[in-house]
């Protein structure tokens, strides 16, 4: 039995995988099986007991987050929709399967509707990933030449259509909320929850989001089953995860490993450790929203819990590595001005707070700092980080680096501020 | 994307039909803002004011709740771009990987700043989120095309 179910049909060298080499490998086959044996509630069990987390950053229950759609009282549509919009910074996970297993995600997306009794099914795709667009629409027309997409699929009494909607950018579009509204063709402003989608979402209707990758591995449950899954996991955290590390290491990539692999393994063994002249000195474990860890929790497994002990997040799993010759400061002021321009602008601590975060950041590195600032970047965590401050989580993510970065890292701040220069320039780090 | 300055501002038929292709399978006209504003750029190059009064006509909304929209969207053009737009990922990674002296290398190479289009219209430079290839940084996107692992000479060729 294949210990990588996300990655098995995923070979760069040849190209994507179409429906034929799909069915081959047992594809489709967890929808046929489903749609003749198994009804809705009997895949949400599976799912709940299969232990499957979001593995788009917030980590939530899957099978909990499907169980809050209300009942269908067949009164209208009911949407499921595929989070494509990867753009968290250091990330490139999702792509590989949308580029190179489409099939596996429009399976993962039958399944789900199936289980909510959605009819409708979007993928919110980020516009840049022209060539993921071009395979799955190509997917998608053979998904429906099988009959596996459109009216009574395959005899059943179960209808679903899948369309691909191209974004006009903006990071924001990643949150379920923000989304939602871009595809209601609005400006992506997240909304206040409660109601929460699931119970009216797209234009008012009951509404799924899920990350591609979650999404991606239903199929496997289902073909599968819950001990299986379980069992793909080496701690608490069932299943596998796309795990990946870009930075000055020897061989930045993306590789399918067991949940639970240690954050050494993952940089040593599978990237390779760090490039000649360059010492490890931290990371960013799940993009650029996390808290940076340091040396002493290279130990620490890749699952929920155990990095939250830690202090960070999981996130999207792909680590950012800070090295011994790049400087803190700089690293921490790039951040922030990412998330200060992706703020929607519509919570006063986020639109107003992290410009200031930025200019104040720029400043320290430029040479400009004072010990006040460092002072004023603490009080306005406080104050742009406290969940509750804000409509999403956008300010809260942006937060974790700078509040862990000056933990730390707070020598090189001091440094900075003290010798008014970054250390790390001209050649004297 | 081809810049054309010829049409003249009402919507094309083309334009017009892709529309309301869109907004068949829509619950209303308005859901169909974000749609129509790629559709007449995907023609245009870019939104001028007088596309986006037509848009928002044949939309049945006004022209500020369009604009709104219009502007918060980073690719959506509401000034004239050349005929490729350079989407330079200024996000973390490439940064740790040198990414600024690839963007000074873009700017003296082409003489442009950024948000700004060479004086021979091929080019606008603009910087760019993530663009998830960050095991191959420095990443930037010319038109559809990805290009990475950028190396000042790489911007040479490319922009030969």
């Amino acid at each position: 039995m294949t210990l990588t179910p996300l990655t098995q049909n995923i070979h760069p060298d040849r190209g994507p995988t179409g429906i034929v080499e799909y069915e081959g490998n047992g594809g489709y086959l967890a929808v046929r099986d489903t749609l003749a044996n198994l009804n809705p509630s009997e895949v949400l069990e599976l799912i709940k007991e299969a232990n499957l987390r979001g593995r788009g950053g917030a980590g939530f229950p899957t099978g909990m987050k499907w169980s809050f759609v209300p009942p269908d009282n067949h009164s209208g549509h009911r949407y499921l929709v595929a989070n494509a919009d990867e753009m968290e910074p250091g990330t490139f996970k999702d792509r590989l399967i949308l580029e190179f297993d489409p099939h596996q995600l429009i399976e993962g997306m039958i399944l789900s509707a199936y289980t909510i009794s959605a009819n409708i099914g979007y993928i919110f795709i980020r516009a840049e990933y022209h060539t993921a667009i071009r395979r799955l629409r190509q997917a998608i027309d053979e998904a429906k030449a099988r009959h596996y997409l459109g009216t009574r699929i395959l005899g059943s009494e179960f209808s679903f259509e899948l369309h691909v909607h191209v974004s006009a950018g903006r990071y924001i579009c990643g949150e379920e909320t923000a989304l939602l509204n871009s595809l209601e063709g609005k400006r992506a402003t997240p909304r206040a929850k409660p109601p929460f989608p699931q119970v009216s979402g797209l234009w008012g209707r009951p509404t799924i989001v899920n990350n591609v990758e979650t999404l991606c591995n239903i199929p496997h449950i289902v073909a599968r089953g819950a001990d299986w899954f379980k069992s793909l996991g080496k701690g608490v955290d069932a299943g596998t995860k796309l795990f990946g590390a870009s930075g000055r290491v020897k061989h930045p990539g993306c590789w399918e490993l067991p949940m639970g692999t240690s954050i050494r393994e993952i940089l040593e063994q599978h990237a390779g450790g760090m490039q000649d002249g360059y010492q490890f000195k931290g990371l960013l474990p799940g993009g650029a929203s996390t808290d940076f860890l340091v040396s002493e929790h290279l130990d620490v497994a890749m699952e929920y819990e155990s990095i939250m002990k830690a202090g960070s997040r999981m996130g999207t799993g792909t680590m950012i590595i800070l090295d011994d010759r790049t400087c803190p400061v700089g690293m921490i002021a790039n951040l922030e001005k990412f998330f200060a321009r992706e703020s929607c602008g519509f919570c006063t601590p986020c639109r107003e707070g992290l410009p200031w975060v930025q200019q104040l950041l720029e400043g320290i590195e430029a040479g400009r700092g004072s010990v006040q600032d460092i002072e004023i970047l603490e009080r306005q965590s406080r104050f742009i980080g406290a969940i509750g401050n804000t409509h999403c989580a956008h300010a809260p993510g942006a937060i974790e680096p700078l509040v862990s970065g000056l933990k730390y890292f707070r020598d090189d701040f001091d440094a900075h501020i003290r010798n008014q220069r970054c250390h790390f320039k001209s050649g004297d780090a | 994307m081809k810049l054309n300055q010829n049409i003249p501002s009402p919507l094309s038929e083309a334009e017009i039909s892709d529309i309301e292709a869109e907004i068949s399978h829509l619950p209303d006209r308005k859901s169909a803002a974000i749609d129509a504003l790629k559709i007449v750029q995907s023609y245009r190059g870019w939104i001028s004011d007088a596309s986006l009064g037509a848009i928002a006509n044949l939309l049945q909304m006004s022209n500020e709740e369009l604009d709104g929209i219009a502007t918060f969207y980073n690719l959506i053009y509401r000034r004239p771009v050349g005929e490729k737009v350079i989407l330079l990922c200024d996000s973390v990674t490439c940064w740790i990987m040198d990414g600024d002296k690839i963007c000074q290398k873009i700017k003296s190479h082409l003489n442009v700043e950024q948000g700004e289009t060479t004086a021979d219209n091929k080019f606008t430079l603009l910087p760019v989120t993530c663009l998830g290839d960050c095991d191959h940084a420095p990443v930037m996107m010319v038109g559809d095309e990805l290009h990475h692992d950028l190396t000042t000479t790489r911007v040479e060729e490319i922009f030969r």
